[in-house]
């Protein structure tokens, strides 16, 4: 292999957010005491530079998939938008987090560290070209994920969730793993494309290859928390510290996404009507099981746990239609359920307080007395996982259903309107006890700057999206463009 | 040809058998030593694909050092063992179940009629000189450093994890720095005579010491 410098440039973001955290590591070593906001300083410096430099890398390269590293890495417009995307949420994320964190001693460099290695694993998924190097990002993430539900030391249930997380987790990635030696024993290539080349010569007789894409399907269905791999999702939600319970459900997803996307899309498109009838079967019991239990819970982490389950199945529905609308949607999705979750979880930070945590539905009563911008952005948000319009998640919603109507499957479009319709209940009832109900305490809630302007920015996108959605549907569609 | 498939089925056979004592062994050294059974006997297997390279860093690095290690650290766990054991029975039919349909699927897929020497031909084998330490390191640095360096990423996130779950500054250990006592001084830093009152402890009572009691009675 002929190495270039180019490929450096290309790599840029990446690049970047491991140097922040290095960074980080570092200054958090030497700075005294009372200076150490300034890893907060050092960390938002560094996703506003790789923000930009997701936008110099995307705009000198154009719409051209770029490869670099002998074909390892890419570039395209599908990680542009991505990475853009978890950046945004990772910033809303230590936004939200700061006060927090800091009551709970808990915002200590380790936690920026991790959060930005988490991201870098992110990245190095949505912008991976091959199994290895998508199985590493995945490793990345997930280390960093594990330590981070265990980050509060003191907490007997964070070091439960972290354990249950561990363990699914490492079984996940054996299924992964094994699917790919599989798929690799039977097309000797663990690159995307040589892959796909393989396959479309080899075609749907080679029963190692079907056996191999069940197993990886199993792999990443346990990453998304689909059903039947979902038991995971609450527990390590609730036992999470409410801040990493808001990045887990946010940025991961949109990694989830392009793992997806990437393999089935990218390396079995040639199987794709052996993974959509199982992805069918997925997204069904995803969105019934997901909406009907979360109606039971009383915990509103738990409940946002099982409400990311059913938008998991919505998120799969795009996928399986197989049209390049449908990646498009499905791609529409998984970002507007990131900025959703993080709003959602957001305002669970805010109101939680110096030895109180906000995890029942009954703190969210009477919001709108005790403050009622905070309580029109959960609204928002809450509005906006229910799937009603103008808001983002109509737009999603419908995006999706389009896609699956298009191919025919009118029954599956009913069977989803049918469970979100049931979901409804639940996002509503939120609503309502924010607006309706007497309030049971009377604590303050947060004042930081930071965390006010995160989640104005956080409700206000639900609506700017939901009426504006041509911009990053655009930019979606310009992705899949075959 | 024929030796080999007799080797491999040997080591399989060693390998399968540990993996299952590692699960059921009541005693966790136990299944620890079965543990290092497998390594050992897989690294035979990867010998005999000649990933001579791979087989002999099992045995140093997985074997000679992390098990060992990891040895030290069940030893000193006090592991509630039959606490584990009864969930593991009560579960076993379904479990059994479940492996036993799996096992069959397996077969039908990964069984002869797919998998056969005659579906997928043996790779040629490597000549003489061959050496596949150097192949491995050209192509880790080479084709596969952008991988590599990942790998760096998450064995530093490793560290950092660690450290942030483990470590915890503990007030109360006799813990004497360093700095401080090179710093010391001939004058009043090593020996300092503070003229103070004789301390009253409470004594004890009376029960405590039956010999001195009349005195403490005193007192």
């Amino acid at each position: 292999m002929n190495f270039q410098a180019i490929d450096l440039f290309t790599l840029l973001p990446e690049l970047v957010v491991l140097i922040t955290a290095c960074t980080v590591l570092i200054a958090d070593l030497y700075l005294p005491k009372e200076e150490r906001d300034n890893n907060q300083l050092i960390t938002f410096a560094g996703l506003a530079a790789a923000l930009a430099a997701v936008g110099v890398v995307g705009l000198s390269f154009g719409s051209e998939p770029t490869l670099a590293f002998g074909g390892a890495f890419i570039r395209d417009p599908m990680s542009d938008l991505l990475k853009g995307a978890v950046l945004v949420v990772t910033l809303l994320a230590f936004a939200y987090s700061a006060r927090y964190m800091r009551e709970r001693e808990m915002w200590v460099g380790e936690f920026h560290v991790l959060v930005l290695f988490a991201l870098l694993g992110i990245m190095v998924m949505i912008s991976a070209n091959g199994f290895l190097t998508m199985y590493l990002g995945l490793e990345l993430l997930a280390l960093c994920l594990y330590a981070l539900v265990a980050f509060n030391r003191d907490s007997g249930a964070g070091a439960e969730a972290a354990m249950k997380y561990f363990v699914l987790g490492a079984l996940g990635s054996g299924m992964l793993l094994y699917g790919v030696s599989m798929i690799y024993g039977a097309t000797g290539a663990i690159g995307f494309e040589a892959v796909a080349a393989a396959v479309a010569a080899d075609g749907m007789d080679n029963k190692i290859l079907v056996f191999g894409l069940v197993f990886v399907l199993i792999g990443i269905a346990f990453k998304f928390g689909a059903v039947p791999f979902h038991m995971w999702i609450p527990d390590v939600y609730q036992g999470a510290p409410a801040p990493v319970a808001l990045f887990l459900s946010s940025a991961p997803k949109v990694a989830a996404f392009a793992m997806a996307a990437r393999i089935l899309v990218d390396a079995l498109p040639a199987l794709s009507a052996d993974w959509s009838e199982i992805l069918i079967i997925l997204s069904v019991l995803s969105m019934g099981i997901g909406n009907v239990v979360a109606i039971a819970q009383s915990n509103i982490k738990r409940m946002l746990g099982y409400s990311t389950i059913s938008h998991v199945g919505f998120i799969f529905l795009g996928l399986l239609a197989g049209s390049s609308e449908g990646y498009a949607a499905a791609m529409f999705y998984a970002v507007a359920y990131a900025l959703m979750a993080a709003g959602a979880f957001g305002v669970l930070v805010m109101i939680s307080h110096q030895g109180f945590e906000a995890e029942n539905l009954d703190d969210l009563k009477g919001l709108g007395e005790r403050d009622p911008w905070l309580a029109a952005m959960m609204t928002m948000v809450m509005f906006s996982m229910a799937g009603v319009p103008p808001l983002v998640g109509f737009m999603a919603k419908l995006l999706v259903l389009q896609a699956i109507i298009d191919i025919g499957l009118v029954w599956l479009a009913l069977v989803a309107v049918a469970f979100s319709i049931v979901g409804a209940f639940y996002y509503l009832r939120v609503v309502k006890m924010i607006y309706f109900d007497k309030p049971e305490i009377d604590a303050p809630v947060d004042g930081t700057r930071d965390a006010r302007i995160a989640v104005s920015i956080n409700g206000l996108s639900m609506l700017v999206l939901g009426m504006f959605p041509a911009a990053l549907l655009s930019l979606c569609q310009a992705a899949f463009v075959a | 040809m024929g030796f080999e498939k007799f080797l491999f089925y040997v080591f399989a056979a060693i390998t399968v058998f540990a993996a299952g004592m590692v699960v059921t062994r009541r005693n966790s050294v136990h299944a620890v030593l079965y543990l290092v059974l497998a390594f050992v006997s897989s690294a035979a297997l990867w010998l005999l694909i000649e990933a001579e390279f791979l087989g002999i860093v099992l045995v140093l690095v997985y074997v000679g050092a992390v098990m060992v290690l990891f040895l030290f650290v069940v030893m000193m766990l006090d592991v509630e063992i039959a606490a584990l054991q009864a969930q593991f029975i009560k579960h076993l039919p379904v479990g059994l179940v479940i492996a036993g349909l799996m096992l069959f699927n397996l077969f039908l897929v990964l069984g002869p009629s797919n998998f056969g020497l005659d579906v997928i031909a043996k790779p040629a084998g490597q000549p003489a000189g061959y050496s596949n330490t150097s192949v491995l390191g050209q192509e880790l640095y080479t084709i596969y450093v952008y991988q590599f360096e990942i790998a760096a990423v998450i064995l530093l996130v490793a560290i950092v994890a660690a450290i942030r779950l483990t470590l915890r500054r503990r007030p109360d250990t006799k813990y004497i720095d360093p700095a401080e006592q090179v710093k010391v001084k001939k004058g009043p830093d090593r020996v300092r005579l503070v003229s103070m009152s004789a301390e009253q402890t409470p004594r004890p009572p009376l029960a405590a010491a039956p010999t001195s009691g009349d005195k403490e009675m005193a007192q």
